[in-house]
């Protein structure tokens, strides 16, 4: 067994073990406070619990399945999460083509070109040629009611769902001296430190939070759970340290950069939520909501952790 | 034998398209999905209504559940017949008064009694325009009237005519509900139209833009 599979498994077998005390933990509460269901809190804790065990199996089924299973895995949250985004967007007959080439032909040349590689053409290929094109297409059907109003979302919706997802993937393309193969590692690196910054921010919220950080925006979210979730995922984050190309240090900072992306973009997608009058973005992942309510973070840490990873890390 | 395979085969690679295209959740807020011979009826606004109620249903009430649908279009081409007839069981009437040899009443209560349920588009034809709903036809308080003890549910399918405007070719990726409302029986007094306007407004009633769940 290579040094990379070695790495890998201590990092599942530690998730694994994460969650398997939760579930105790889930099941215990259950049996005192909720016998029959009625808490709503402790349901919900439940549901999410359970639902994490599918997100992690699934995750490490496609660590395992290497490039392929994660492109692949990637390429699909891209696709639920636009279809979530495209659900609340003000777009209409006009805009089917522009839409349908959305789905269709931008995002899967996009995770084409992470597949082979090419990273002067993914990097641009969504700002650059679907954003000049898309209102192009939208343009041709004439209708010019709200036009720049439904260029504009259907443009936001790939960005946020295709292209800044896609550097998940992409940072298998990074090639960093002395790291060769092990790459998977970084994506392990970045999910378990942005998931864990909303775990550990919504126990430490649940803990000790008082003080409201954007009653506007997210209601739940406290100053407390905010300190107290950055802080405690970017020492788990320096803790990883040894299944990446960093020393301790420079882990835990990169952990503090996702962790403070990921906890905004969270704030980014709950302004949108509200100004939509939705709770969810959708209901395929039971107790979390849907697609986006879970990748919201990830979307918003995974360019920049790739940009600075690149720059610094690569020759 | 085969044909019966290859109809399962067809039916199930239907429900998964239309799950990965629209995602489609069945809202159960009147009733529960229980095995026993029902009417539903909906709103109609593209060919793919059919499709996302059979989805929504468990497998065992899919079985058992048959759309009631106009034999002018699906017997029209061999492969229409193979999808109308094979695929979903389509209890198929003639909409023609001038040419139809059976009672399109009598037809769907047949299948009823045979143990199916029935999904009914009232509205007798897609609806293309701006309203929400069309008019009703009084098909259904006909048959509500010679089978009383059968339940009628209104179901309101949400957003496909977004995912699939009239004369597009391909579909856009977008979320579906299919919601489920209270059962309807026809009073003893009730005349055809007070039940048809109670029967329109329990259906509009689900859909989000008059206050139903949300989308």
């Amino acid at each position: 067994m290579s040094g990379f599979h070695l790495d890998l498994l201590k990092l599942l077998g530690g998730v694994g073990a994460i969650l398997f005390v939760a579930s105790i933990i889930g099941y215990v509460l259950q049996r005192r406070l909720s016998p029959d269901g009625s808490n709503a809190v402790i349901e919900n804790l439940n549901a999410r619990i359970q639902a994490w065990w599918a997100m992690v199996i699934l995750m490490g089924l496609a660590f395992l399945g290497g490039r392929t299973g994660v492109i692949l895995l990637f390429a699909f949250c891209s696709f639920a999460a636009l279809r979530e985004f495209a659900t609340l967007t003000n777009t209409k007959r006009a805009d089917h083509w522009a839409l349908a080439s959305a789905f269709f032909v931008v995002l899967p040349i996009q995770y084409w070109l992470i597949w082979i590689d090419w990273y002067g053409l993914f990097s641009i290929f969504i700002p650059v040629y679907a954003f000049l094109l898309m209102p192009i297409v939208a343009a041709l059907r004439g209708d010019t009611e709200n036009f720049l109003v439904r260029v504009a979302e259907t443009q936001w919706a790939l960005m946020i769902c295709v292209f800044c997802a896609s550097h998940v993937p992409a940072l298998l393309s990074l090639d960093i001296p002395g790291y060769e193969g092990r790459n998977v590692l970084l994506i392990a690196f970045l999910v378990v430190v942005v998931q864990s910054s909303d775990v550990l921010q919504y126990v430490w919220g649940k803990l000790y939070g008082r003080r409201k950080i954007a009653p506007k925006l997210s209601p739940s979210k406290t100053l407390e759970g905010f300190v107290g979730g950055v802080l405690s995922s970017m020492l788990l984050g320096a803790c990883l340290w040894w299944m990446t190309p960093f020393t301790f240090v420079q882990a835990g900072l990169l952990a503090l950069v996702i962790a403070l992306m990921g906890f905004f973009g969270g704030l980014v997608m709950s302004a949108i939520k509200r100004d939509r009058g939705i709770k969810d973005w959708g209901h395929l992942i039971a107790g979390h909501g849907g697609f986006i309510d879970r990748l919201d973070s990830v979307v918003f840490s995974a360019p920049i952790f790739f940009h600075l990873v690149r720059y610094w890390w690569t020759p | 034998m085969v044909k019966q395979s290859l109809a399962r085969l067809v039916g199930t690679a239907i429900v998964l398209f239309a799950r990965f295209i629209t995602a489609v959740r069945g809202i159960w807020q009147g009733i529960e999905p229980t095995p026993k011979e029902r009417i539903y009826f909906a709103n109609h606004v593209s060919h793919g209504d059919f499709i996302l109620i059979w989805t929504v249903l468990p497998w065992r009430l899919r079985r058992k559940t048959r759309p009631v649908a106009g034999s002018d279009y699906w017997l029209k081409t061999p492969l229409k017949r193979f999808i109308g007839r094979d695929v979903f069981d389509a209890v198929l009437i003639d909409r023609n008064p001038e040419t139809r040899e059976a009672d399109p009443i009598q037809t769907m209560a047949e299948a009823l009694d045979d143990g199916a349920s029935l999904i009914l588009f009232p509205e007798g034809t897609r609806n293309e325009t701006d309203a929400p709903l069309l008019p009703f036809k009084a098909g259904l308080y006909h048959l509500g009237k010679s089978r009383p003890s059968i339940e009628m549910i209104p179901v309101w399918i949400n957003n496909l005519n977004r995912v699939m405007p009239k004369g597009e070719l391909v579909p856009i990726p977008l979320i579906c509900t299919v919601t489920f409302g209270a059962p309807l029986h026809i009073a003893v007094e009730e005349s055809k139209v007070d039940f048809i306007a109670r029967a329109e407004a329990a259906l509009l009633a689900l859909s989000p833009d008059n206050g139903g769940k949300d989308a």
